[in-house]
């Protein structure tokens, strides 16, 4: 729906990501903030931040397969994997940053072709098992290609350079991973607003008219399985490089569940949704951490049962999400948005 | 309304079974280019099947399927845009999480050329495409009076105007053979009008043949040049709608003849 008070006089300015100027103006002040932000604060924000904006890759990355295409995964968290893993296996040979993170994407591509294959002929949940194969066979290649991934004991990642500058701190990684986590999303968006998204959302919501519109269903449920691995390959290579050590256990199940979480927390098929959900997940057991310290200083007893209780919370907001607000928090932000647009007169 | 000239879709004695149960068998009809054929029949007659198998979603253990004189099966259903078909679904089967707008630009997937990587940008050839593929879709929008709802998801709307866009859809691939599955079924008199307008309009002054699949007899029978019926997966008469009107076979397949009503058939 267009705003109040916008309008446009060609086609090209309509079809904007940002159109209002309003949009523009916060975008722009947010791109201030996010740049001075490393100056300012504190390490461990800025550590926190570098983990929620490569969740934010992960989440937009899946949401592009499981929101807009429609196809399930479970294996996207094995998918990060072949990136961390490909990424970091050339970075040991020696070659470039860029070169080793587009190769870990293209890694993690392949192989998300591979195991897409099977979308061709399952629906839902049973894709849903066949993508949890492809998270079983991809970690126990990690766990036992000993040659390559260096097995159960995890393999080390220099910090990346480029052009002999080196991404050794927090601050500096931040800065770097916010410009890929920028271009990704970008992307994405620009994907979800063009030809191929179309069809990603049409093979979605009614696959046989899809095809009668002339959409190649093998060819672009394909599609979205490679570039949404692609850019699971390329988080998986930041990870890599950020955390300067990756072990298979990083990539298991339970990090393709927290994706799932992510884009089902924040809204499937929007890329705000997604985005929103990987700072949500991203953040609550950090919150739950700092609540347990706090509540820890003046009642110790508590404070050992809190420990526990941590991962039943972080379960419990999960549930009421998808009871309270099934549609995601992006929902939520439309209605605070629209709220605004009209206050103070409600109607 | 010259249906007299070579045929553009051309059926040419089609099986089709399911296990053993003949959904059709040995049918053959043709749609003369720039005509509107009906094809009409009692329920189970295996008009959507027919359809079905022109569109390419089922395909017939025998015969041949040409469409302006190239074999149909065998082409894959999303190939067959390519060739000049589009239709529309009897229960509707539009992209409900699309805007209008992108439902009728999804119409227009197969001519739209630019790649992936291209849209991953979104810049100069993608833009310069887009706009000028939202300007054919334009059109069509007002032919339709769709412009209320262009944003609008398409799941949201009335079941009259999710049929309009149904039949947008459609028509944004540019056919020249149109396959309208009941595009007046569930809709009111004057929306039914309003429907038979917009066919008789694509007809004569986009020049595209049209191949109708309806259940209302006083609009077949207005708007069609020629009408085929089928009952029980059988050519029973085609025709003029007059001839077929007055056909005694057509007749009892509807209404039953009284020799079977004695006799319990």
């Amino acid at each position: 729906m267009l705003k109040c008070g916008l309008f446009f006089t060609s086609y090209n300015k309509e079809d904007q990501l940002f159109p209002s100027m309003f949009q523009k103006t916060c975008l722009g002040m947010f791109l201030v903030a996010m740049l001075i932000a490393p100056q300012v604060l504190d390490f461990y924000y800025i550590s926190v931040m570098n983990l929620i904006m490569i969740a934010v890759i992960g989440a937009v990355s899946l949401n592009l397969l499981t929101g807009v295409c429609g196809q399930m995964s479970l294996g996207h968290g094995a998918f990060v994997g072949v990136g961390a893993y490909g990424c970091a296996v050339l970075a040991a040979k020696g070659l470039p940053f860029v070169v080793c993170l587009l190769g870990g994407g293209a890694l993690a591509a392949m192989a998300g072709m591979f195991f897409g294959i099977p979308s061709l002929r399952l629906k839902g949940i049973y894709l849903a098992i066949s993508t949890l194969a492809a998270q079983m066979i991809l970690e126990y290649v990690f766990l036992h290609w000993s040659a390559f991934t260096g097995g159960a004991n995890g393999m080390p990642v220099d910090p990346p350079s480029i052009m002999g500058f080196s991404f050794d701190s927090d601050e500096r990684m931040f800065y770097l991973i916010f410009a890929v986590t920028i271009v990704c999303v970008l992307g994405v968006s620009n994907i979800i607003r063009s030809r191929s998204g179309r069809a990603f959302v049409a093979i979605r919501d009614f696959y046989q008219s899809a095809e009668n519109v002339g959409v190649n269903l093998f060819q672009f449920k394909l599609q979205a399985f490679a570039t949404s691995s692609f850019m699971a390959g390329i988080a998986g290579g930041l990870w890599a490089y950020y955390t300067m050590y990756i072990t298979p256990e990083q990539f298991s199940i339970s990090l393709s569940i927290s994706y799932l979480a992510m884009i089902i927390v924040g809204g499937m098929g929007s890329v705000t949704g997604a985005i929103f959900g990987a700072v949500f997940i991203t953040l609550l057991p950090e919150v739950l951490n700092t609540a347990t310290s706090l509540v820890g200083s003046f009642a110790p007893d508590i404070s050992a049962l809190m420990a526990p209780l941590k991962e039943g919370i972080f379960g419990l907001t999960l549930v009421l999400f998808l009871i309270f607000e099934p549609e995601g928090l992006v929902r939520k932000w439309k209605m605070i948005k629209a709220y605004w647009k009209m206050y103070p007169f409600a109607y | 309304m010259n249906g007299n000239s070579a045929p553009l879709l051309n059926v040419d004695n089609i099986t089709l079974t399911f296990k053993g149960v003949a959904a059709l068998s040995r049918v053959s009809c043709h749609v003369p280019k720039g005509s509107i054929t009906s094809l009409i029949g009692p329920n189970g007659a295996g008009k959507t099947s027919m359809l079905n198998c022109i569109s390419g979603r089922y395909t017939p253990s025998k015969g041949s399927i040409t469409m302006a004189g190239q074999e149909m099966l065998g082409t894959p259903a999303s190939k067959r845009t390519k060739f000049g078909m589009a239709r529309t679904f009897q229960n509707i089967a539009l992209f409900k999480g699309l805007s209008v707008l992108d439902n009728l630009m999804v119409g227009r997937h197969s001519r739209i050329n630019y790649g992936l990587l291209a849209s991953l940008f979104y810049f100069g050839k993608a833009r310069k495409e887009e706009s000028a593929h939202r300007a054919r879709v334009e059109e069509i929008i007002d032919f339709l009076g769709l412009s209320p709802y262009r944003h609008q998801a398409a799941g949201h709307l009335p079941y009259g105007v999710q049929k309009k866009v149904e039949l947008g859809r459609a028509l944004a691939a540019e056919p020249e053979l149109l396959l309208l599955d009941e595009p007046m079924a569930g809709m009111n008199l004057e929306e039914t009008e309003d429907m038979a307008r917009y066919i008789l309009d694509i007809n004569e002054e986009w020049g595209i043949s049209v191949f109708l699949v309806e259940h209302d007899m006083g609009v077949v029978m207005d708007i069609s040049d020629h009408v085929v019926v089928l009952d029980f997966g059988r050519i029973l008469a085609s025709g003029t709608p007059e001839a077929v009107q007055s056909n005694p076979k057509v007749i009892s397949a509807y209404l039953g003849d009284e020799d079977g009503l004695y006799q319990g058939r």
